[in-house]
């Protein structure tokens, strides 16, 4: 049983290096500028991480397999040097690992807001996403969804009509970016929490309802890509998508003037 | 002692007295024992359903025909819920706990009898009021074993919403009050009814993890009480704990103003880490206890291994926003979760180099509780190391909420903590029933099982790193998941084999049960006080006798006398002094 047992470990641990070196389904094509940075962190901690398992499982494999024959097992309670010594030195890695990926995070979210970022507001409602641009103004208008929400009129958001910044807004199904330019948006959500996830940009955040949370990121690849809700929200969850379509800086702005041209009533293009 | 000898002798109540409405604790661990099994039995199956509807959506369920999405997301929570209380929560500790806590420390009874048989029945109570939730208008809840508000808070949000979702609140209220005095019950029977010189750092490492968790769960779920109660008022006494202002549900604006979503995270995590530790802790007091037991050594670094209990407990409480990272939380408090998290780690690791110091050099035993103890250990290594990846706040945003953190958690929580029951079964089920189970099965069981965890959930990784978010109740709504069907194919072949192969566990149980050959009072050449009893352990547990302790819980080993360890209450050698 002790050879079964110990092949059958190291049999897994060959399988397992395999499935992450052969990797049929694998990381989507990197399209932000912050994409690199997170890969290279995700790719350190599969390697470092990976090696410790690797080293965990063979050294567990061999252990089960050495044998005292004939004499009986050795009378040992312990050994501190060898604990302060394993404690200390599986600390250091972990810890050095956590430092060294506070950086990133701290990119990813410091607050120094982009002077020329893009905003955009996103609203998560069960289970479709919308998309506000603040339109020629520059400025939002104010939304009061209790009281105007009307999404078979065209107002899903609740725009208020007496609002003249909000005359201009652009309420779009798609997120339209330009390419190279940074992003802000802002988080909404009308009934419960759903979370805004791109993985091609590697950016996940939660939209919460009753508060108002900024995440920025900067699209690097002209392209179409997916964003889907990461945040269990009820039946539709599975279905709740957008397409991000980013574009060049031109054909945003031909965009944006063809949302604005002719318009009367805010609300849903 | 006197009052033990009077109830011995005013023995011979009813059955119902004896077996049902029993203060025996050693018929409550296996009361316990039982809803476990029949919790786990229907929480596997309903993980059965889901796989086959995840991937075979076409596929038509007798007396139920095809699933729709909101029935996926109701086995979700349910499958959730009975596998994170009424089995990691329950079987562990007040399973094995109750029944081997008060021998192994040399007691014949508890401190506290009644409480200990009133939380078993509020706790059977709790999960039927769980299981009707099926049977209601609506279903059960589908907000996932977390809850989150206000998807929980409104009755409109969708089906199962409604009653559904209150009855999980109360049955979770029900299985807190259960624990909780469980927990009281454990604290009290530790610190005041040890046997004569069993002293703390006498005890074995079961003892002192079923003692650190019964803190946990005291502090933890108390907590949860007051959340779930907190979130039954927002539901149905317009208390606004949860719910903001400015909400439109179904179409509909919502009558409540400034609750905040995030205290329900808050309140949630902090019972919910160190929920994490209920569930294992007592798991790796048994993996601790059997590899000495079976590598006949005794335990490598017991003081480490003390130390490093209550050091996780303690930190499991620091710990929690590391499931909030992207929930919208400040994230300057993601770096002081995130570092605290990465010490937690560090005991976690000192208790795997201590297993395999335990097992280094050691003429080891291969019976069935030896194997899944070797299985615990290769599954918390392998489970334990994404924990460090998941502890990076800029790591974790990008596999928060996929099928990452579902590869991990089952890995290190649901698999090595089903490992150690496993274990613990084939190990005390001769103490428990008189009878020994069958080797051969259960080495069966063992490889199935191994085999199937592995297959079933390493490749969960990968869909994670893909970007698969987790509670997706189909695969055709987004393109790139839809990618990725083979291999959730692959996963749902792989979990059939291994739920299925659980039937040989079964047998095995019910087989060993009736027909199983006798055991004798110590089967495995164990060192602890319950084994000084005979197989299976009398009602009366140590009866009039009052056991005296003279050593540690882990002599094993080459001690110059015919056989390789010494009972706790040996005879004290000439010339040691007992106390």
């Amino acid at each position: 049983m002790s050879t079964a047992l110990r092949l059958a470990l190291v049999l897994i641990t060959l399988a397992c290096i395999a499935l992450f070196l052969l990797h049929p389904w694998w990381f989507p094509v990197p399209a932000s500028a912050q994409a690199p940075a997170l890969d290279h962190g995700l790719k350190t901690a599969l390697w470092l991480l990976g090696g410790l398992f690797i080293a965990g499982q063979i050294v567990l494999a061999l252990f089960l397999g050495l044998k005292r024959s004939n004499s009986s097992s050795r009378h040992w309670y312990g050994n501190w040097r060898l604990e302060i010594g394993w404690t200390a030195a599986i600390a250091a890695i972990f810890f050095w690992f956590n430092v060294s990926g506070g950086g990133l995070w701290s990119r990813m979210t410091s607050a120094d807001v982009h002077s020329g970022a893009l905003r955009v507001e996103v609203t998560g409602v069960q289970f479709q996403w919308y998309f506000r641009y603040p339109g020629p103004d520059g400025a939002f208008g104010r939304v009061d969804a209790p009281k105007f929400a009307r999404p078979d009129e065209g107002n899903p958001l609740g725009l208020d009509p007496g609002d003249p910044a909000g005359k201009d807004d652009i309420v779009s199904s798609t997120l339209v970016l330009p390419v190279d330019h940074p992003v802000e948006l802002d988080l909404r959500a009308q009934d419960v929490i759903h979370s805004v996830f791109i993985p091609a940009m590697r950016l996940k955040q939660d939209a919460v309802p009753g508060m108002d949370i900024r995440t920025r990121f900067t699209p690097t690849q002209i392209g179409n890509y997916e964003l889907v809700c990461s945040q269990l929200c009820g039946l539709g969850h599975y279905r709740m998508k957008a397409t991000v379509r980013v574009v060049s800086e031109e054909e945003f702005k031909y965009w944006l003037k063809s949302q604005t041209a002719g318009r009367e009533n805010p609300g849903m293009k | 002692m006197q009052r033990s000898l009077i109830s011995a002798h005013a023995a011979t109540p009813s059955i119902l007295r004896r077996y049902v409405f029993t203060t025996d604790h050693k018929v409550i661990g296996v009361q316990y024992f039982f809803l476990s099994l029949a919790a786990v039995l229907v929480g596997s199956f309903l993980s059965l359903l889901m796989r086959i509807q995840l991937v075979w959506p076409k596929v038509r369920i007798p007396f139920r025909g095809e699933l729709k999405p909101e029935d996926y997301l109701a086995l979700l929570t349910m499958h959730g819920t009975l596998m994170v209380f009424f089995v990691l929560s329950t079987v562990p500790q007040n399973g094995f706990g109750s029944y081997f806590l008060p021998l192994q420390l040399g007691a014949s009874e508890t401190s506290f009898p009644r409480l200990n048989m009133a939380g078993f029945w509020i706790t059977l109570v709790s999960f039927f009021v769980l299981i009707s939730a099926f049977f209601v208008p609506g279903g059960a809840s589908l907000a996932g074993w977390t809850q989150y508000a206000p998807l929980s808070a409104l009755a409109a949000a969708g089906p199962g919403q409604g009653m559904g979702t209150d009855l999980w609140l109360v049955s979770i209220g029900l299985f807190c009050l259960g624990s909780v005095m469980s927990a009281v019950n454990f604290i009290a029977t530790t610190l005041r009814k040890r046997a004569p010189g069993m002293r703390l750092m006498r005890m074995p490492l079961t003892c002192w993890a079923w003692f650190v968790t019964a803190i946990l769960i005291l502090l933890a779920f108390s907590l949860l009480f007051v959340a779930a109660v907190m979130l039954l008022g927002d539901r149905h006494a317009g208390t606004s704990f949860f719910i903001p202002g400015g909400l439109i549900v179904s179409g509909r604006p919502v009558d409540h103003s400034g609750g905040s979503p995030l205290l329900w995270q808050h309140l949630f995590w902090f019972f919910g880490h160190p929920e994490v530790y209920i569930a294992v802790l007592p798991a790796m007091g048994v993996t601790s206890h059997l590899l000495s037991v079976f590598a006949r050594k005794p335990v490598f670094g017991y003081r480490a291994m003390v130390g490093a209990s209550i050091a996780i407990g303690a930190l499991g409480f620091m710990v929690w926003g590391h499931h909030m990272f992207v929930s919208g939380m400040n994230p300057a408090a993601g770096f002081a979760f995130s570092t605290l998290t990465t010490a937690i780690a560090v005991p976690s690791a000192v208790k795997t180099f201590n297993w395999l110091g335990t097992i280094y050099g050691g003429r080891i035993r291969f019976a069935t509780p030896m194997l899944f103890s070797a299985g615990f250990v290769s599954l918390f290594i392998t489970g334990g190391l994404t924990g460090p990846l998941l502890a990076q706040p800029a790591l974790d945003a990008y596999v928060h909420d996929t099928y990452f953190v579902v590869a991990h958690f089952h890995l290190i929580m649901a698999m090595a903590g089903l490992f150690a029951v496993f274990a613990a079964t084939y190990f005390w089920f001769p103490k428990m029933f008189g009878r020994m189970m069958n080797e051969r099965l259960g080495a069966l069981h063992f490889w199935i099982t191994l085999l199937g965890a592995y297959a079933t959930f390493m490749p969960m990784h990968l869909l994670g790193l893909a970007g698969h978010p987790r509670r997706y109740s189909a695969l055709t709504g987004v393109q790139y998941v839809a990618a990725m069907a083979p291999l959730q194919k692959f996963i749902t072949v792989a979990a059939i084999i291994t739920i299925s192969g659980q039937i040989v566990f079964l047998v095995n149980l019910f087989w060993s049960l009736r027909k199983g050959p006798a055991a004798d009072a110590n089967p495995w050449h164990c060192t602890t006080l319950e084994w000084t009893l005979p197989s299976p352990t009398p009602a009366a547990g140590f009866g009039g006798r009052e056991p005296v302790v003279t050593g540690s819980a882990y002599e094993y080993g080459d001690h110059g006398a015919v056989e390789d360890f010494v009972m706790q209450d040996a005879a004290p050698k000439t010339g040691a002094s007992a106390l």
